[in-house]
């Protein structure tokens, strides 16, 4: 038989990596089977790191890891089909230790982050995939690869598979997802010079900027954009329910070279050269989504777990937090000698109290809320785009009569109400 | 015991790399490192004669530090022990040098465990001159025998192997003693997927690192730049094959018009050889 293990943790990303590394680091003998050449190989993220759930990890992991550059603004653009409502903050305060966050490209920032696992002591295992979990009597007791003589054996196994989790949908802890739960997003790297980045984005050197995008950047359908600043690239972006897709009949890259031309953005990427395209499933189903997350030997943590803040874009920091706490009680069993779903739910207990379970609870209805009414990205953002450019245009009309006519142009005192209400509930959903 | 020796190099993978338009050489930085892939036939027949008549495997590169990750590549594939000579004195080596440096490896190997057999890939696909397997054979003094497309049978105990090679006109059988040193072809073999524990172990594996003054009379004067006699005088890239013309309509036309392409090229076909 083949070699055992005190726990197999299936899949490198953010919340496989971080497990492993604390599992090592906690005495476990750990192997980490990614399917990828390396660790990030494969791996899609807009590329917001958020510092602190890393330095839970790794404390000052900023002074070593290949990062792109500490975000030190943050803006966000409504946007309309020839024009945009911009806000955001900057704060040189953000560009200073210890930061707040960081834009970071997967492919290097994982395969730095699973070395220091291995620094660990963590077994990382390349270009092998993992095809199903092996379970006997109710136990999940090791995993099968791919690979000849591929089963190995452990007490417990940690599904960190992402999104779409084939092994936890085996093990019939989720269903298939349906197309109102999951985002498709597609994103380009785009090569350009890193003076021009500077200058194009107001920035000096090792200072970021991120371009949230609303409205208009997915061309009506629910969803959202970005454009990231790294050192010598940017990163855009688009995500949208894939039953937005669907419904529209648009192709994901369509709706990217929409946005890469749109009068808005265009004048950013000017001169870039495409270097990288990439689409990845986005899990934005939220708290209600969320399967089964422990059995008898098993634990599922990070997108595997359908764990994402969509409308904050936090994904990665939920993944590692997950990882860290299921390595935990990983430990805990260990001391116990107990792998049963009994002890293991502590850690779902501990995730749901964590900021992650909070955070899940909070937003669970944002997604679905704004699948329900379009009227926010149909209508309210182009509304806002014609109020600022009403308001601001001068014309010899006075700022009083440019008011009254915004606000009758909104529409009768019913539709007022509606708006009203509809900012209230949006207010509600996103504080 | 058999003790088989595969020479294996990193190199970058120039199915991707990118071309410095300036100066015509390889922009390193833009791909991936990977193990020679005629290198990877080479200790995949290492390891099938070690299973075959049992024995050991061992790997040997010389490279910069991260050449380690071509050397675990080759415990994938099941080889025994790796052993790496690393040293900046070693940089800028020609095939001549690297063939030197080689074989004061080998002599170092020798005295762990004798060897019986050298095997190398047919070339490497940055350098792509196949001639350092034979400079190691010329400088140990044993037979060199380059195209290997099979190994018929291996006798340790009557000393002699029986190998294909590949000739310009079909294939020769031929029976040389052993020791000696092997250039495989790609058909040779095929590099099946590596078994899970082979992963675990080269996962684990840490090879044996030499430097310089771990090898016994070395002549310094021998290695790296100043070894190499070898001067390259001008690099340039080779010019873009002329657009063509496509033929189309039924296939009856098309052999009309190419004969009469012939014929109207005719001193073409004939300068370059025809009659
Ligand atoms: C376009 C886009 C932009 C995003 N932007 C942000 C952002 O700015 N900030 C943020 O925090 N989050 C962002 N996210 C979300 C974030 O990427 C994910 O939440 C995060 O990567 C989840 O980490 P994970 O470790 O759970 O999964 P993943 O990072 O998906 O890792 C899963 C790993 O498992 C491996 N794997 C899968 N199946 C198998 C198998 N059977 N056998 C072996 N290995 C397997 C995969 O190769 C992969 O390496 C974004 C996502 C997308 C798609
Ligand atoms: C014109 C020219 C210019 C060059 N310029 C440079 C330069 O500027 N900088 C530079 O770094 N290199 C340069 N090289 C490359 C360098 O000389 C060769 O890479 C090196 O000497 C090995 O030769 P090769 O790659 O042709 O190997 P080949 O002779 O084709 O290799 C045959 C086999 O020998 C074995 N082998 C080869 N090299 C090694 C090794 N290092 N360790 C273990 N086994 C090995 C492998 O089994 C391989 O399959 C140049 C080569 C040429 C021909």
């Amino acid at each position: 038989m083949s070699e055992r293990f005190d726990c197999i943790v299936v899949g490198a990303g953010p919340a496989g990596i971080a497990c492993a590394y604390e599992l090592a680091k906690g005495g476990a003998k750990v192997v980490l089977i990614e399917r990828g050449e390396y660790p990030g190989s494969k791996n899609v993220m807009g590329g917001v790191l958020y510092r602190q759930m890393m330095e839970d990890v790794i404390p000052g992991f900023y002074k070593e890891a290949p990062l792109e550059r500490p975000i030190v603004e943050q803006r966000f653009m409504m946007m309309d089909k020839e024009s945009a409502v911009t806000f955001g903050y900057k704060g040189m305060e953000w560009g200073k230790e210890p930061y707040n966050n960081f834009t970071v490209l997967r492919a290097k920032f994982d395969q730095w982050f699973a070395s220091k696992a291995v620094e660990q002591g963590a077994l990382l295992i390349n270009e092998t995939v993992v095809t199903e979990c092996i379970v006997e009597e109710g136990r999940v007791v090791g995993v099968q690869t791919d690979r000849p003589d591929g089963e190995v054996y452990a007490d417990v196994v940690v599904l960190a598979d992402g999104v779409n989790s084939l092994l936890a949908k085996s093990l019939g802890f989720h269903k298939e997802y349906r197309p109102d739960e999951v985002a498709l997003a597609t994103m380009e790297i785009l090569k350009l010079d890193k003076k021009i980045i500077e200058d194009r984005f107001n920035l000096e050197p090792n200072q970021g900027c991120t371009i949230e995008l609303f409205g208009d950047a997915t061309n009506g359908i629910l969803g959202t954009g970005f454009l990231y600043t790294n050192k010598d690239s940017l990163s855009i972006g688009v995500g949208t329910l894939l039953s937005g897709l669907i419904k529209h009949k648009i192709r994901p890259y369509e709706l990217l070279e929409y946005v890469k031309n749109h009068p808005m953005i265009r004048p950013y990427l000017q001169g870039s050269e495409q270097q990288e395209y990439l689409a990845h499933l986005i899990p934005e189903g939220g708290y209600k989504s969320m399967g089964k997350v422990v059995g008898n030997g098993v634990i599922v943590v990070g997108d595997a777990a359908q764990l994402v803040n969509a409308i904050h874009r936090e994904g990665s920091n939920l993944a590692m937090t997950s990882g860290r706490i299921a390595a935990e009680t990983i430990l805990l069993a260990m001391q116990a000698g107990d792998f049963s779903e009994a002890l293991l739910d502590r850690y779902r207990v501990k995730l749901m109290n964590s900021f992650v379970g909070q955070d899940m609870k909070k937003y669970k209805d944002s997604t679905h809320h704004f699948d329900k009414f379009p009227q926010y990205f149909d209508q309210y953002i182009p509304m806002m785009n014609r109020a600022a450019s009403q308001m601001f245009t001068v014309d010899g009309k006075s700022k009083w009569e440019k008011q009254k006519k915004i606000w009758k142009d909104i529409g009768s005192p019913r539709e007022k109400i509606k708006i009203a209400r509809d900012a209230y509930r949006a207010w509600k959903v996103m504080k | 015991m058999l003790h088989i020796v595969a020479c294996i190099k990193q190199v970058p993978d120039t199915k991707i790399i990118k071309m410095n338009p300036k100066t015509n050489t390889m922009d390193r930085a833009s791909a991936p490192a990977i193990l020679n892939p005629y290198d990877a036939h080479a200790v995949e027949e290492a390891v099938r004669i070690k299973k075959k008549y049992g024995g050991i495997v061992s790997v040997l590169t010389m490279g910069p530090p991260p050449a380690v990750k071509a050397i675990k590549k080759c415990i994938e594939i099941g080889a025994d022990e790796g052993y790496m000579i690393s040293d900046r004195r070693f940089a800028g080596a020609d095939t001549l040098a690297t063939s030197y440096a080689l074989t004061k490896a080998l002599d170092k190997i020798q005295k762990i465990r004798p060897v019986d057999l050298i095997l190398c890939g047919k070339m490497t696909i940055d350098g792509d001159t196949g001639q350092v397997g034979p400079g190691i054979a010329r400088r140990l003094d044993i037979p060199p025998l380059t195209s290997v497309k099979k190994v018929e049978a291996v006798h340790q105990e009557e000393g002699h192997i029986i190998v294909h090679r590949k000739i310009e006109d079909g294939h020769e059988v031929i029976q040389s003693t052993l020791p000696c040193l092997l250039s495989v072809e790609k058909e040779i073999n095929e590099v099946p997927y590596s078994s899970f524990p082979n992963m675990i172990k080269a996962a684990r594996y840490d090879p044996v690192i030499w430097s310089v003054d771990d090898l016994e009379d070395v002549d310094i004067k021998q290695l790296g730049l100043k070894g190499s006699p070898t001067i390259v005088a001008k690099v340039w890239a080779p010019p873009k094959p002329e657009g063509g013309k496509m033929l189309e309509g039924s296939p009856d036309d098309q052999v009309d018009q190419i004969l009469s392409v012939i014929l109207e090229k005719k001193e073409l076909f004939q300068a370059k050889g025809g009659s």
